[in-house]
């Protein structure tokens, strides 16, 4: 029983870490840059909500809405101000970029009067309810997540396989020049994909506030979830939602049953484990490339 | 003005390519080596770590701008050098031997760490090495019976025998000296094969590789000759701090490595150097600045953050050579007066050389 709870917690956490990773996965297949800085547009988020309630007085639900759009529109506003200004350039230089731009937004969060550099708590309307089905106990914050993280999965399946805007991003990801002879407006398609990455990191953020509180650390989770991108091999959505459930069972499991500090390290030692056994990931494609 | 009248090959490969750097460099040579003399100790001090901090970054700089592979927990191997210092000197060795096994051990696990990432291109080595220098901060922080855990280990005082460097001014030349040597071998491998294809691979892997170049030997030896340049700097870091904890190895330190070669400028050796300078006095200019800015900012704990990352971002988008690469610039166009043209240095796009493929 114990082992099946801590399963049942470890695909709680993994769903985060797979809303992070699918995030870093829409950005690297659409633009082919990573975005470090997916972590802090996770804090951002959950800053944001937490402002909303704060601040404005707005009611829980209306306040996760809005900051789910400021959150969305912000990801498309970085797009167009600081990414596509590199575009073209070095994978490298759109990395260092993100970081500069994560330590920005940390800072500039600590700022930010009362609640930049606090702990808070923005605590849902179904907090401390729990279901009991037979001898486990599953709290409705975790069956949020689960349930979020579902309906988003479906969400973008639909997105990508039956809409044309789904369908130009996938052509956009194949070949960005061809994309771009075939009429189809790659980069607006790249503001968009930034916008929804952003808006997938800002729901995990939000998400994830119940459990560890708000503060502006918080992004830091966000390093763990490029392990879950990497074991899913790095450009396939489905992989980004196993290797983050993946990354989430096994770091429950071994802060259980292992000694202390293997929890934190268990993400890093099985993405290493991952690059040598296979290193393009579970779903990845081996790719050679042509002159 | 001024043409360089070139009348031998071995001009091509000379350290110093115009007259006029050895007066330059001999004057600088001379003011360093007479600092105690003239400067007090806090000038010593800032520039030991300047020197410490030049050290990792020539070590990043070979990885990261010469053989352009990133790597983004090389502070791990910072920490590796420390702490196999601290241990050793701790136990009695002599100095050099200490030196000598930090750099080493570091190198070796360069080795163990970099084999498995660099069958895999680009991003996977970042998250491998990121993935790294998690691992290796949780080691420093449980490892108790030789790092002290979480507590921290203190580092005596770097001696052979009963000669002991005790005082800032012999740490201060220690410094200078293994910085020199470092620049004079990394300058050295640069301009001989090795070096040369460590460049070819940045530049291109499919040439490179049908050129003839073992691309994972040649990437394995960048990977560990990096390491355990870092490894040297650390084993001088954990003297000048004289106490080693885990926390000074976490990601903000390799993020301050990576901010120190971009800063500086990839793919130069001077950018090291400017880098390192630029890292020591960002601090000092933000404190002084603290005055003059309203209190809700000066307070605020994330202004270092926000002007690092402000900076950072500032640099790779509108000048990536960095300040070494701003500085050529400003050389240029006054060597070429007037003939000098605005789009001599124009990054070119590079929207075809995709890391995936068609």
């Amino acid at each position: 029983m114990d082992f099946l709870q801590q399963v049942f917690s470890g695909i709680a956490l993994g769903c985060i870490y797979a809303l992070i990773a699918l995030g870093f996965v829409l950005i690297y297949k659409a633009t082919e840059t990573v975005n470090f800085a997916q972590g802090e547009l996770m804090m951002l988020g959950a800053f944001a909500g937490l402002a909303l309630v704060k601040f404005a007085g707005l009611p829980f639900w209306i306040a996760v809405l809005v900051a789910l759009v400021g959150i969305t529109a912000f990801g498309a506003l970085v797009e167009r101000l600081v990414i596509r200004p590199v575009l073209g350039q070095p994978q490298f230089t759109v990395v260092m970029l993100t970081i500069g731009l994560g330590y920005v937004v940390r800072g500039l969060i600590t700022m930010v009067p009362v609640i930049g550099s606090e702990t808070s708590a923005f605590d849902p309307p179904y907090k401390g309810m729990v279901w009991k089905v037979g001898g486990l106990i599953l709290s409705y914050e975790q069956g949020t997540v689960i349930a979020v993280t579902i309906v988003l999965c479906c969400a973008f399946y639909m997105l990508f396989k039956h809409t044309k805007v789904g369908i130009g991003m996938q052509a956009a990801s194949q070949n960005q020049l061809a994309a771009h002879y075939m009429g189809i407006p790659v980069k607006r398609l790249n503001g968009l994909v930034w916008g929804l990455s952003a808006g997938a990191a800002g729901l995990a953020g939000l998400l994830l506030a119940p459990f560890t509180f708000v503060h502006v650390n918080m992004g830091y989770i966000g390093l763990k979830a490029f392990p879950a991108a990497v074991i899913g091999g790095f450009g396939s959505l489905p992989g980004a939602v196993v290797g983050g459930l993946a990354i989430g069972v096994v770091e429950s499991l071994s802060g259980y049953y292992l000694p202390e500090g293997f929890k934190d390290v268990a993400a890093y030692v099985l993405v290493l484990a991952m690059l040598m056994v296979k290193p393009n990931g579970l779903f990845g494609t081996a790719t050679r490339k042509k002159v | 003005m001024r043409f360089l009248l070139k009348t031998d090959y071995v001009q091509d490969i000379a350290l110093a390519r115009q007259p006029g750097q050895r007066i330059w460099y001999g004057l600088l040579a001379v003011a360093l080596a007479a600092l105690p003399l003239w400067a007090g100790a806090y000038w010593i001090s800032q520039v030991t770590l300047v020197l410490i901090y030049a050290v990792a970054g020539l070590g990043l700089m070979l990885l990261a701008g010469y053989t352009g592979l990133a790597s983004i927990g090389h502070a791990a191997f910072l920490g590796v050098g420390a702490y196999t210092q601290a241990y050793l000197v701790g136990k009695g060795w002599p100095f050099p031997l200490a030196l000598l096994g930090a750099g080493g051990l570091s190198a070796a696990i360069g080795v163990l760490v970099g084999l498995p990432a660099l069958r895999v291109k680009g991003i996977y080595l970042a998250i491998a090495t990121l993935a790294f220098g998690f691992i290796a901060e949780e080691v420093f922080a449980r490892w108790e019976s030789v790092t002290g855990g979480n507590g921290g280990l203190q580092v005596k005082a770097p001696a052979i025998g009963d000669w002991q460097l005790r005082s800032s001014e012999s740490l201060y030349y220690l410094s200078l000296v293994l910085c020199v040597l470092v620049t004079l071998c990394v300058l050295n491998l640069l301009r001989g094969s090795t070096g040369r294809a460590f460049i070819a691979m940045r530049d291109s892997e499919v040439s490179a590789q049908s050129m003839g170049i073992h691309l994972a030997r040649y990437k394995t030896l960048a990977f560990s000759l990096s390491a355990g340049i870092v490894g040297l700097a650390g084993a001088l870091y954990a003297h000048k701090l004289r106490f080693v904890s885990p926390e000074q190895f976490g990601i903000s330190q390799s993020i301050d490595l990576l901010l120190l070669v971009v800063v500086g400028g990839l793919g130069s050796v001077h950018g090291a150097f400017l880098g390192a300078i630029f890292l020591i006095t960002m601090p000092q200019l933000i404190s002084l600045a603290k005055d003059y800015l309203p209190a809700a900012i000066a307070q605020a704990t994330g202004l270092q953050a926000v002007v690092f990352g402000a900076v950072l971002m500032g640099f790779v988008m509108f000048e990536p050579q960095g300040l070494y690469g701003r500085w050529v610039k400003v050389r240029t166009y006054f060597e070429m007066f007037p003939a000098y043209r605005k789009g001599l240095f124009r990054r070119q796009k590079s929207f075809q050389k995709s890391e995936r493929l068609k």
